[in-house]
């Protein structure tokens, strides 16, 4: 891409998160279109991050398990399990399923209004569709996403108690009292607002790509695809430049 | 409903009406290919003003440019008494509620039902949510395009024709002063196509709007204009009524006429 041609697309994608910002605090608030986009987002992923999560956490006490056991360590295994589906598995995964199945869906719907002027009309009779279609999107994935990512964590620790109670016998109360006592704040806090930062940006670039989208039909695979890739890439920077930012508190 | 010139307003009756909307010297390009080349016009309160021209000729630019979805390159629109191209976002938006704008593709949207279409810019605009009066007023304007019995359907259950009044009913819902038809008849047959043309005079007698037809079919510029604007490769080459352009020896429009 040529140096020019790049700076413009900087400060075009510069301009559409600000508007979003506009929006979000200064213009009337789309609670009803909110309230939908967070159901719809939640309903659309909640059984695929639920099922990707406990397989997750079954796969991973599975193959974890044999390592420890050659150190005689194999009661830490609640301990290791938990650190990494709280610290980056559960977020990681719910992330690019949601930037898989959201991104996709979000980045064609819009598309295709784009394309088949639905969008222009709304545009020409005034009813501001950047607040109803973008805005609320954006909101949505970025509330959202953190819930899914919690429920996504509890359901890979049950999977991974399963695993365990299936092989030791553990009991439910010592297997979640060793993952308590191993889990901090800190690893919470920071999978959350890890989460939240995933949420915009499988929301701002879905939307983008898709209400930006141009050149009939082609254009709509076009955006969905890109929203799918761009957002899972986005999602491996920020996991990458948020781990480096949570150690320093570490 | 007949679809005579006795539904038309008189010519000279047109001529001494206010004027509703003006261009004036407009141009506007495509990175190299320049599609209007210095365009003016005027319409008049209650008119129904017809852009006749070959596809590609800018006809659908020069509504868009005039609701502001396009930036002209250059020259003065005013509509309404708002000058398009110094608007705020605010104001653009209070200028467009007074706008109907038909889309060539409809442009319905798909994933509501024809009642939530036609719903849904009285609740954006008017902020209006009782159901009662919402359920009247979709009534009303279904009723005027005559497809009251529509209103749970989604988009994808009509047909082209069906498509464009619900189109048509759902720029009326907001009453507009002002309607901009984009091809209102492209892609629809013969009969359909007269009835559009009489809904648009309707839509003028009973909602005392001034309109613009963009369209490359003569019968519909026939049937539905005071007055014909040729627009010929990004200008205006002739202003007149249609039975005087009918008559046109000019060698660009004369084969309009042929077919």
């Amino acid at each position: 891409m040529k140096l020019r041609p790049f700076l413009l697309k900087c400060e075009d994608v510069y301009r559409f998160i600000q508007r979003i910002f506009k929006l979000v605090f200064f213009s009337p608030f789309e609670w009803r279109e909110i309230l939908k986009q967070c159901y719809a987002v939640g309903n659309r992923s909640f059984f695929l991050v639920s099922f990707t999560a406990f397989l997750s956490g079954v796969v991973f006490t599975r193959q974890s398990r044999p390592s420890l056991s050659s150190f005689g360590a194999e009661s830490w295994l609640p301990s290791l399990v938990s650190q990494a589906v709280i610290r980056s598995l559960g977020p990681l995964i719910t992330g690019l399923i949601c930037a898989g199945k959201l991104g996709s869906n979000i980045g064609a719907e819009l598309a295709s209004m784009k394309v088949t002027e639905q969008i222009d009309a709304m545009e020409v009779s005034g009813t501001r569709p950047f607040s109803f279609l973008v805005v609320s999107r954006v909101v949505a994935t970025t509330l959202m996403m953190p819930i899914l990512v919690v429920f996504a964590d509890m359901i890979a620790l049950f999977g991974s108690y399963l695993t365990v109670h299936s092989m030791n016998n553990t009991g439910f109360k010592l297997y979640f009292n060793d993952v308590s006592a191993n889990i901090h704040y800190l690893d919470i806090f920071s999978s959350i607002i890890k989460a939240t930062f995933f949420g915009f940006a499988v929301g701002f670039i879905s939307c983008y790509v898709g209400y930006n989208s141009e050149n009939g039909t082609i254009g709509v695979g076009k955006a969905a695809n890109m929203a799918v890739v761009v957002s899972m890439s986005s999602i491996f920077i920020i996991d990458l430049l948020s781990l480096q930012f949570i150690n320093l508190f570490r | 409903m007949s679809n005579d010139i006795s539904d038309k307003e008189k010519p000279n009756e047109v001529a001494n009406a206010e004027i509703v909307a003006r261009v004036m010297n407009l141009k506007k390009s495509f990175g190299d290919l320049h599609v209007l080349k210095g365009i003016s016009l005027n319409l008049h309160q209650g008119e129904n003003l017809a852009i006749l021209g070959r596809s590609g000729s800018g006809k659908s630019v020069l509504i868009k440019c005039m609701v502001g979805l396009m930036k002209p390159d250059e020259g003065e629109i005013e509509v309404l008494g708002y000058n398009v191209r110094s608007l705020s976002p605010e104001k653009l938006n209070e200028m467009r509620q007074q706008v109907g704008f038909s889309f060539q593709s409809s442009a319905l949207y798909d994933s509501m039902t024809v009642q939530e279409n036609l719903e849904f810019p009285l609740k954006r605009n008017l902020q209006l949510f009782d159901k009662k009066e919402l359920s009247e007023l979709v009534k009303t304007a279904l009723y005027d395009v005559g497809l009251e019995e529509t209103s749970k359907k989604k988009p994808a259950e009509l047909s082209g024709g069906m498509k464009k009044r619900i189109g048509i009913a759902r720029t009326l819902i907001l009453k507009p002063k002002i309607m901009l038809y984009d091809e209102p008849t492209a892609g629809l047959d013969p009969i359909t196509s007269t009835e559009i043309n009489e809904l648009i005079l309707n839509v003028r007698k009973k909602y005392n709007t001034s309109s613009i037809i963009i369209t490359h079919d003569i019968s519909c510029a026939q049937q539905t204009a005071d007055r014909v604007i040729a627009l010929i490769d990004g200008q205006s080459k002739m202003e007149a009524t249609f039975d005087e352009l009918k008559d046109t020896k000019d060698p660009e429009l004369a084969p309009f006429f042929k077919y």
